[in-house]
């Protein structure tokens, strides 16, 4: 059946009209979602707490505070060191927790692995069954990461994925697919760029994205230098 | 004391049990290999209900060629998978289910 509003004839549909336009629509505020148990747990259970003198308010805040202060930022930082430090960059493979912390990024009790990309391999992440990530050393992940999508191709088909995020690799590289199913979190040590020889570290470190990070992209390219 | 070595040929049990499992299905009754031992933790399958995961199970990532796990894998015959599984998931390859 052709759609009706693809016949190209002048509109003359004979519309209802007789109701009540609400003058304007609003985007739902969150409180506007049904909440769960798990929210009334949590505020029950918070309160209670709060009134016993077990937290404070303000503890509280701060610690929802500091975990949303936790993003790529300290993942670029521990690959940049990386990039110009190659006895850094022998201790991270070695033990990832404890060269991030050496960088003053706390990883709590997280084992983390350092995979390195090399012209031979290329590293991709993903948890197949819900959606472990380095949240003490990216933040908070994407949307598309916690995808059924993401999570069942990355393992089925991992180089059409990449091609989706625009990710070209050279012929002849091994793409390996680490799947986060149990207790070591995983960051994606990337390739230095070429041409960024002469950039300094923290300049390095703006060219680490979240996402080469996770091994669905490369780093960012370094800003031709303005010819002389 | 973990019963695999890096590099061993092992096989992933093709069992269904009830409960909380963190063996993926899609490497259930699949042939890989030890790629490293990760450290002995609690088992999520009793920590999921409220038990304290004792007797700690070893880790191990075991490495899949992706046509070992997806016959008709369209990438690069060279690209593999490394999951995470616990010892007790893993027999000797020649024990496999498939074998």
């Amino acid at each position: 059946m052709p759609d009706p509003h693809d016949h190209g004839d002048d509109h003359d549909h004979d519309h209802d009209h007789d109701h009540e336009h609400t003058p304007r629509s609003f985007q739902p505020d969150l409180e506007d979602q049904p909440q769960s148990d798990y929210q009334f747990l949590e505020v029950a259970v918070r309160e209670l707490l709060i009134e016993k003198g077990v937290i404070t308010p303000e503890g509280v805040r701060k610690a929802i505070e500091a975990m949303d202060a936790r993003g790529p930022h300290q993942g670029a930082a521990i690959v940049a060191r990386a990039w110009v430090d190659p006895a850094y960059k022998r201790r991270l493979l070695a033990d990832g927790s404890a060269a991030a912390r050496e960088l003053g990024i706390e990883v709590g009790p997280m084992h983390l692995l350092v995979v390195e990309n090399t012209p031979a391999t290329h590293n991709m992440i993903v948890c197949t069954l819900c959606s472990c990530y380095p949240r003490m050393i990216l933040g908070i992940p994407p949307l598309w990461y916690k995808s059924r999508e993401y999570r069942s191709r990355a393992v089925r088909e991992p180089r059409a994925v990449l091609d989706e995020f625009g990710t070209v690799l050279p012929e002849g590289v091994e793409v390996k697919v680490h799947d986060s199913t149990a207790d070591m979190r995983y960051l994606v040590l990337p390739m230095r760029p070429a041409g960024s020889e002469g950039l300094s570290e923290a300049e390095l470190a703006a060219l680490v994205t979240r996402d080469s990070m996770i091994g669905v992209a490369l780093p960012e390219a370094p800003r031709q230098a303005a010819a002389e | 004391m973990a019963r695999f070595r890096p590099g061993e040929r092992v096989a992933v049990l093709s069992a269904d049990p009830p409960g909380h499992i963190r063996t993926p299905w899609y490497c259930r009754g699949k042939f890989g290999v030890v790629e490293r031992l990760c450290g002995s933790f609690r088992n999520p399958e009793s920590l999921a209900y409220g038990g304290d995961g004792e007797p700690k199970q070893p880790l191990y990532r075991v490495r899949f060629g992706q046509r070992a796990l997806w016959p008709d894998y369209q990438g690069a015959t060279i690209d593999t998978v490394e999951i995470e599984i616990y010892e007790h998931w893993l027999v000797p390859a020649r024990e496999g289910a498939d074998a």
